[in-house]
């Protein structure tokens, strides 16, 4: 029974910095993710496969073993739990901050604050663990209008340049985290097909420090 | 809950439909059998228990996964069992009370309040086999190579290929803490780290410790693999004499698993962690290709008899008997029923009995029609009632 090796990739500005390690690592699509409906891509290496997802659905997908390997943000890992997943790279791109912002630091007086973020469950442990009591609000996008319109005080959100922050008025305020995507592996996968993985993990390592010392050498 | 809705079962909570029924009945009759040929004794704990007794030892892991309610009678809090293993180790610990080995196995429905994977649902139908009063190895390997027989009679290997046998030791782990001395909230984030073998929050969860233990952390994160990384672990845990013994256990049962069932693939695993407030040595699991978690769990226990009077050294394992039937080979149904017309005749009545008795199925064809099973029919012949066979769609 020997089935492909199944690599679950997150699409967007994840997938572009990811492809680049692929290929590094003789596992590039045979052809072009971006110009192709497809779903299921196969990869110069016979024995693996890619699949595209939304970033949210890659640890689903991987815990269930659907796909064996995964490539997902931190974040999501932070806030849909990493419980039944393995976690042993971290390949060092699409690196950014998770943070809270709004208008100004905020006033102790408060006994409440509202909090906007599509991260519900990293603000909700983040207030928690500052002894601050919060309600947080669930939106799916443009969290700094949720404090422009008085829906909110606070947001937590990714921040990359804070350009968008800025020009609303608003800054950074708290660091929660630091950002970047990880390699995430099915527990069961890593031990029955434990040959192929280990192989994928290795070559993968060894882009990301090929890359980095490219990085280092500019 | 709209009226039209009123067949809807809750989240993760199914039914076994006559042909799935069938299969499972007929596996977990087989596995029982297994067991006690063994020597394992059958037990049948009840559904529900006070949370005092049901939670006791397993940590927090097991609180959460278990329904509750208050019981009107005691004013205590009851819980639904999520776990049928606590109750096997109570009835060692007390019931029975008895002194030197006591096998014991057991089945039955257990209850989660959140599903654990996709596959099983809220509800599995758990199966074990618990080994209590035997601290030495010999006792597990009795119960691996259980939990491996009863895999074969599954008979997995048809649909999922070999077995890999997950095989570690949370001594080892243990034996680092203690050695090294590390503070509780350390020891949490790193615990954290290691069950997501997270190379990079393991680096930042070791920086407050000493050199020396984050190296060897920083190497258990990746000791696992085949049997070659037991050398490894050797040459890292040189400074730690409890790892080693415990390193010792493991590889006992590689040895034994490669010469009683060639055919299992071993995977050692030194930084799993899997119920580690509870378990206190040897660990192993059992895994397929294809399927996304364990099939089968065990390990040592030993200790969590205390809380009932009694603290007995203790080792066994479970399966989900549904997850496991999913796996199986498909049963081949040999059971050809007979259709009997649905007379008040004595004598075709005693044929009946007969053919039961003899290990046949008898269906009464009531208002004429043949039940679709059928593949045989009784007609009165000159010499009394004979079978004939019954054509697909034929009815009287």
């Amino acid at each position: 029974m020997t089935q492909q090796l199944t690599i679950a990739l997150t699409k967007g500005r994840i997938l572009q910095q990811t492809l680049p390690l692929l290929t590094a690592a003789g596992l590039s699509p045979v052809e072009d993710i971006a110009s192709s409906r497809k779903l299921i891509f196969d990869t110069e290496h016979s024995d693996v496969r890619l699949v595209i997802l939304r970033g949210s659905d890659v640890p689903t997908y991987v815990r269930h073993g659907a796909a064996d390997i995964g490539v997902v943000g931190k974040d999501m890992l932070l806030e849909f739990g990493a419980d039944g997943l393995y976690e042993p790279l971290d390949l060092g791109i699409a690196s950014c901050r998770l943070m809270t912002a709004g208008f100004s630091e905020r006033e102790s007086v408060k006994t409440r604050v509202r909090v906007a973020s599509k991260f519900v469950n990293i603000a909700r442990r983040y207030y928690a663990g500052k002894g601050i009591q919060a309600d947080i609000i669930k939106l799916y996008g443009a969290m700094e209008l949720a404090p422009l319109m008085d829906l909110a005080d606070e947001i937590v959100d990714i921040v990359d340049t804070g350009n968008t922050l800025k020009a609303n008025g608003m800054s950074p305020l708290e660091h929660i985290a630091d950002i970047s995507t990880r390699l995430v592996v099915n527990k069961a996968a890593m031990r029955t097909r434990h040959g192929v993985i280990q192989e994928v993990i290795e070559a993968l390592s060894r882009a990301v420090e090929q890359a980095a010392d490219k990085e280092s050498a500019f | 809950m709209a009226s039209n809705e009123r067949w809807l079962l809750p989240d993760g909570i199914d039914e076994l439909l006559p042909e799935r029924a069938a299969s499972v009945e007929a596996l977990r009759r087989a596995l029982l059998d297994d067991c006690a040929r063994w020597g394992y004794r059958y037990v049948i704990p009840p559904l529900v228990e006070f949370t005092d007794s049901l939670l006791v030892g397993l940590g927090a892991d097991l609180d959460v996964l278990t329904c509750k309610f208050s019981d009107r009678t005691s004013g205590r809090m009851l819980g639904v069992r999520a776990d049928i293993t606590p109750q096997v180790a109570r009835i060692d610990a007390h019931a029975l009370g008895e002194a030197g080995v006591t096998r014991l196995c057991y089945t039955g429905s257990t209850l989660h309040s959140a599903p654990q994977s996709t596959s099983a649902g809220r509800s599995p139908i758990q199966l074990g086999a618990e080994l209590y009063g035997c601290a030495d190895i010999s006792a597990d390997l009795e119960v691996i190579d259980l939990m491996l027989a009863l895999m074969a009679r599954a008979d997995t290997e048809e649909r999922h290929g070999p077995i890999t046998l997950d095989v570690g030791n949370v001594g080892v782990y243990q034996a680092v803490l203690r050695h090294s001395g590390i503070e509780d909230d350390a020891a949490n984030t790193i615990f954290d780290a290691l069950q997501r073998k997270s190379l990079p929050d393991l680096d930042e969860a070791v920086i407050t410790i000493d050199v020396e233990t984050a190296s060897v952390l920083r190497a258990l994160v990746n000791l696992h693999g085949g049997p070659e990384v037991l050398d490894q672990a050797r040459a890292c845990l040189v400074n730690v004499p409890a790892a080693l013994a415990a390193l010792d256990e493991v590889e006992q049962v590689i040895a034994f698993v490669r010469s009683v069932h060639p055919s299992v693939s071993v995977y050692v695993d030194l930084a799993e962690l899997r119920g580690f407030q509870y378990h206190t040595g040897l660990v192993f699991a059992a895994y397929l290709e294809g399927v996304g978690t364990a099939v089968a769990m065990g390990g040592r226990y030993d200790n969590v008899g205390a809380v009932f009077g009694r603290s007995r050294p203790a080792t066994g394992f479970a399966f989900d008997l549904k997850a496991l039937m999913a796996t199986a080979k498909p049963a081949v149904a040999n059971d050809k029923p007979v259709s009997a017309p649905d007379l008040r005749d004595a004598e075709l009545l005693q044929v009946v009995r007969n053919l039961r008795a003899a290990g046949r199925s008898v269906i009464t064809a009531l208002g004429g029609v043949h039940d679709a099973r059928c593949s045989e029919l009784l007609v009165k012949g000159d010499d009394g009632w004979v079978m004939q066979p019954l054509n697909p769609g034929e009815n009287q």
